[in-house]
């Protein structure tokens, strides 16, 4: 069988599972999932909320950012799962216990305002397409991919299927789709990880191949000296030691962290447990899951940059293997014969210094969905491969499309704008809202702002960071805090920030031009210290919050009412 | 009233002690040993298989804390609601 067949069969078979499930589900429990008692367990809804949680940044992108920039890439590795810690102990069990599922719902009440309700409704809006972008990006990759075509026609191709995928409606609701969507990711990336952590340093389990012995080859050093060489030799940075300044590093991981904790569309999931004690539980079981993919993730990077430098290196054309051909075809992979020599040679910035052409160029986010066909894994394994990207891919960017909508369908047309809105209208505005921001998403997925899509997906989280993550924690965490110094810090944070990676993304502004040091990746950080120190100097000159207000916060800080009467079944 | 009050106050007290030494931790094993002291633990610790400390912690070490901490906080918090629960249930 070809390699088209095994995929088609694959994609195919987890589709039918996904839509199965959906609509054996539907007939008995969607309404009960969407009630707060509803009966989804710890465990299941762990496994949904990390398919939800890991997007095509993570599932694509990251391992490739690894092999490229070893240490450098652990700011991705430690920001997003750090990231889950703040949200489970800061924020998840009191917007738990409030109940209003969205982020604006909660700002508009905790701040008593529509201005502070509809500054919330702009940052979600900024924050979600800025993610879908990154998404529909990642859509295109493998569209692209699969299908043999230019990224700009898969970014199309995917777009039209994510449009078709959220309108199936109560998919994304589902949980039980999303369980198994997990059990497809976790499989399509774990697996060829394995074989190739056998091939390369005899070990079954990748983590411990990966701090052990490379053996491959008739060679045998500690596999990270093997990478550290590898890297010297072409004129690179050590793999283990990276190149990023440590502020610059400090500053992408911090905004990476506490932007995870303000993400609209991860909160939502736990409202789908039954109580707080629920949640506790439900939140480790998904880091847990989170954690199988993140601790592989490194060791598919060092794998693939092994095995890409082992069989391009030195190689003449003609004796490379036929998957380069379909990665030139597509544009992830180029070659340019400087030297005249007929063989690929890749080299550095300190080789290219003595005089070395550097002939190819790749980009990182094709390494993930090159690795298995690099290390001559059997074809059923990139099938398998395939499948779970386009999972990790559709799931979060149909899951981001609704909560885009619904916050302006919802929080922005219904709360704000026109109130006696009909449920009809409604819902013609969340068609619309979709299908514009899709086609925005588009664009930025065929032009990305950024040159890979966790770079891109980074954005958002600045965003996130320098926006929601304080506005909510001080109004749970401070009594004092009223609705001047909430909007103004949203405002000023959010200001800022956008405004950083705009001018360096697409104005033209240059590395020397970044202020301490930081990129515009690690900005989102600097801006929501801003967002503090403007909101509590703006409080501290205008009314304290009326009585209603620091009663609502009394009341989330402590478990009790209904909560507890929830408990008891 | 009064009492229930104060067994408030003492479970709050409680949950931020809770919250801020796993906070603590997280910082530590994440920002501490992944980036502000990595290259201090790469010298003088002992290497995890063939990988420097501080590389690995940034690696792999950091989250499978923070799964660790997670449980932690989960256990710890139920006990905290224990807590408040029997002062409660005095006070009444």
């Amino acid at each position: 069988m070809t390699q088209d067949t095994w995929n088609f069969i694959f994609i195919g078979l987890s589709f039918a599972l996904y839509i199965g499930i959906a609509v054996r589900q539907r007939a008995g429990s969607t309404k009960e999932y969407y009630t707060a008692g509803g009966g989804v367990s710890p465990f299941a809804n762990g496994m949904a909320t990390a398919a939800d949680w890991m997007s095509a940044a993570t599932f694509i992108s990251m391992a490739g950012l690894l092999a490229t920039s070893g240490y450098d890439g652990s700011r991705l590795l430690m920001g997003w799962t750090g990231g889950f810690v703040l949200l489970t102990v800061l924020m998840v069990p009191f917007l738990r216990k409030f109940g209003k599922a969205t982020v604006p719902d909660f700002i508009g009440d905790r701040y008593y305002s529509k201005t502070a309700r509809l500054v919330a409704v702009v940052c979600a809006i900024f924050i979600c397409l800025t993610y879908i972008m990154g998404q529909m990006r990642g859509v295109g990759v493998v569209f692209s991919t699969l299908f043999e075509i230019e990224i700009s026609t898969g970014v199309w191709v995917g777009g039209a299927i994510v449009f078709f995928y959220a309108g199936l409606g109560g998919m994304k609701g589902i949980t039980y789709t999303q369980v198994a969507q997990y059990c497809v990711m976790a499989f399509a990336y774990t697996i060829p990880a394995i074989f190739i952590a056998m091939t390369l340093t005899g070990n079954v389990i990748p983590q411990f191949g990966f701090i052990g012995e490379y053996s491959a080859n008739g060679e045998s050093l500690p596999f990270l000296d093997k990478l550290d060489n590898i890297n010297t030799e072409l004129g690179f940075a050590k793999y283990t030691s990276g190149s990023l300044p440590r502020i610059d590093m400090f500053c992408i991981t911090a905004a990476l962290m506490c932007g995870t904790a303000g993400l609209p569309h991860v909160i939502v999931r736990f409202f789908t447990v039954k109580n707080v004690k629920a949640v506790r539980t439900s939140a480790c079981w998904t880091l847990a899951f989170i954690a199988v993919i993140y601790l592989t993730a490194p060791t598919i990077g060092g794998f693939s940059r092994v095995n890409l430098i082992e069989k391009l290196q030195d190689t003449p054309r003609e004796e490379v293997p036929e998957w380069f051909g379909h990665f030139e075809k597509t544009g992830y992979m180029s070659w340019q014969d400087k030297n005249g020599d007929g063989k690929i040679q890749h080299f550095g910035p300190e080789r290219e210094k003595v005089g070395d052409l550097n002939e190819l160029t790749f980009k990182p986010d094709i390494m993930v969905m090159a690795n298995p066909h690099m290390g001559g894994l059997p074809k059923w394994v990139i099938a398998l491969l395939m499948a779970g990207c386009i999972a990790a891919a559709l799931s979060t960017a149909a899951g981001l499309l609704l909560v885009l909508s619904t916050a302006i369908s919802h929080d922005l047309m219904k709360k704000v704008v026109k109130p006696d809105l009909s449920d009809k209208e409604e819902i013609r505005y969340a068609r619309l809202a979709s299908l514009g921001a899709l086609l925005v998403a588009i664009y930025f997925g065929i032009n990305p702002p950024a040159t890979f899509i966790a770079k891109t997906v980074a954005f958002a989280f600045g965003l996130a960071a320098s926006s929601f993550f304080p506005t909510l924690l001080m109004g749970i965490f401070s009594r004092r805090m009223n609705k001047e110094g909430a909007i103004a810090g949203m405002v000023a944070g959010i200001g800022f920030t956008l405004a950083y990676i705009i001018y360096f993304q697409f104005m033209g502004g240059t590395k020397d031009q970044y202020l301490f040091q930081i990129s515009p990746e690690g900005i989102g950080f600097l801006g929501m210290l801003i967002n503090f120190a403007v909101a509590f100097t703006v409080a501290r000159f205008t009314p304290a919050p009326p009585h209603e207000v620091t009663e609502l916060v009394e009341n989330v800080r402590f478990p009790g009412g209904k909560e507890t009467a929830a408990q008891d079944h | 009233m009064e009492k229930t009050k104060a067994a408030k106050g003492r479970y709050w007290r409680a949950h931020l002690r809770c919250v801020g030494i796993l906070l603590l931790i997280w910082f530590l094993t994440s920002f501490g040993c992944g980036i502000l002291l990595r290259d201090w633990l790469d010298v003088n610790f002992p290497s995890v298989g063939s990988a420097p400390f501080g590389f690995w912690m940034a690696q792999q070490g950091s989250i499978i804390s923070f799964v660790l901490i997670l449980l932690g906080y989960k256990f710890w918090m139920e006990r905290i609601e224990l807590m408040l629960a029997k002062d409660k249930g005095e006070s009444k």
